[in-house]
């Protein structure tokens, strides 16, 4: 029997306590982002093989891309 | 911590029936003890972590194949190890697969080094920027499990700073937040500012005035990509 709900299905109410227009000439919506931005502050979810570590998967990516800096959010190491 | 879910491939190292696979897997649900194996990072105490559930598939012979959602830090070996243990013929876990990392499964957003290749050459002779955006999310898509609170434009420059989040700077919130809890601070736009720590709760941040309600840890927003707002003391 399961006992405890997983994390992804919590469901959230958003409350409003104030309302206030955002002006338009101050960053972006994150779909709008500029390209070079959107690489800069851009996340890939890889279905990475087996055999290189995920250091070298980001390695990788960093010169194929052509980014300057890249990260890994931890793989499975079976 | 995000939470995970894995399919996994255990080995049973006897014949055992089906009917009675599937109600050792059911007990394995909820918190359970585990200590960290030799071969690993964190240290070897005991600790608790909670399987959200475990999904028979289906079995062949002593290969079962189930699926397990849980608690990051869950070892899905020392599981498998547990489950034989209480069958009572032992067992081990041949294959894992994690099919989810909090908000991120496999959906049309999971691609493969080959797809990363292929989608990049594609980029290069066509120029065609949305074929990046096909499989380059913005980073908040890693914050969709997060609690959220969306801030005032005057508030942002501030949090950029590493200031941390006081009562007038909110606009909106979600609910079931509570003290210490995660949270991320937004944009009215849905950019992500910072991650932070609540100080109060979620109600208690609606019926503030003044005063911290999160503690900012970490800037995600560089600085003055909105204008420098502070407010002078009132």
């Amino acid at each position: 029997m399961q006992e405890t709900k997983e994390p992804w299905e919590i469901t959230r109410s958003l409350v409003v306590k104030a309302e206030e227009e955002t002006n338009p000439h101050y960053g972006h919506r994150p779909e709008e982002r500029p390209i070079k931005e959107h690489m800069r502050f851009g996340i890939i979810n890889v279905d990475k093989p087996a055999g290189p570590s995920s250091h070298e998967v980001t390695a990788w990516l960093k010169r194929i891309l052509s980014l300057e800096s890249a990260g890994h959010g931890g793989t499975l190491e079976a | 911590m995000a939470g995970k879910e894995y399919v996994c491939m255990m080995r049973l190292h006897s014949d055992i029936p089906q009917d009675r696979v599937e109600k050792v897997l059911d007990e394995f649900q909820g918190p359970l003890y585990q200590r960290p194996p030799v071969r690993s990072s964190v240290k070897r105490r005991l600790r608790i972590r909670t399987v959200y559930y475990n999904r028979f598939i289906e079995m062949d012979e002593r290969n079962v194949l189930f699926k397990v959602g849980c608690e990051a830090g869950t070892y899905i070996r020392k599981l498998c190890y547990d489950i034989g243990e209480v069958l009572g013929c032992g067992a081990h876990m041949q294959e894992l697969r994690r099919t989810r990392v909090g908000p991120f499964i496999e959906d049309e957003s999971l691609v493969t080094l080959h797809d990363i290749s292929y989608l990049f050459s594609r980029w290069k002779e066509t120029k065609d920027e949305t074929i990046l955006r096909k499989f380059v999310y913005p980073m908040e898509k890693a914050l969709q499990l997060i609690p959220k609170i969306n801030v005032r434009d005057s508030a942002v420059d501030a949090l950029c700073h590493g200031a941390h989040l006081t009562a007038p700077g909110v606009l909106s919130l979600e609910s079931g937040i509570k003290i210490g809890d995660v949270v991320a601070v937004f944009t009215q736009k849905g950019e992500a500012v910072t991650i932070a720590e609540a100080a109060v709760s979620s109600e208690n941040m609606l019926k503030m005035d003044h005063g911290f309600v999160a503690k900012t840890k970490r800037v995600l927003m560089p600085r003055g990509m909105y204008p420098k707002m502070w407010r002078s003391n009132q």
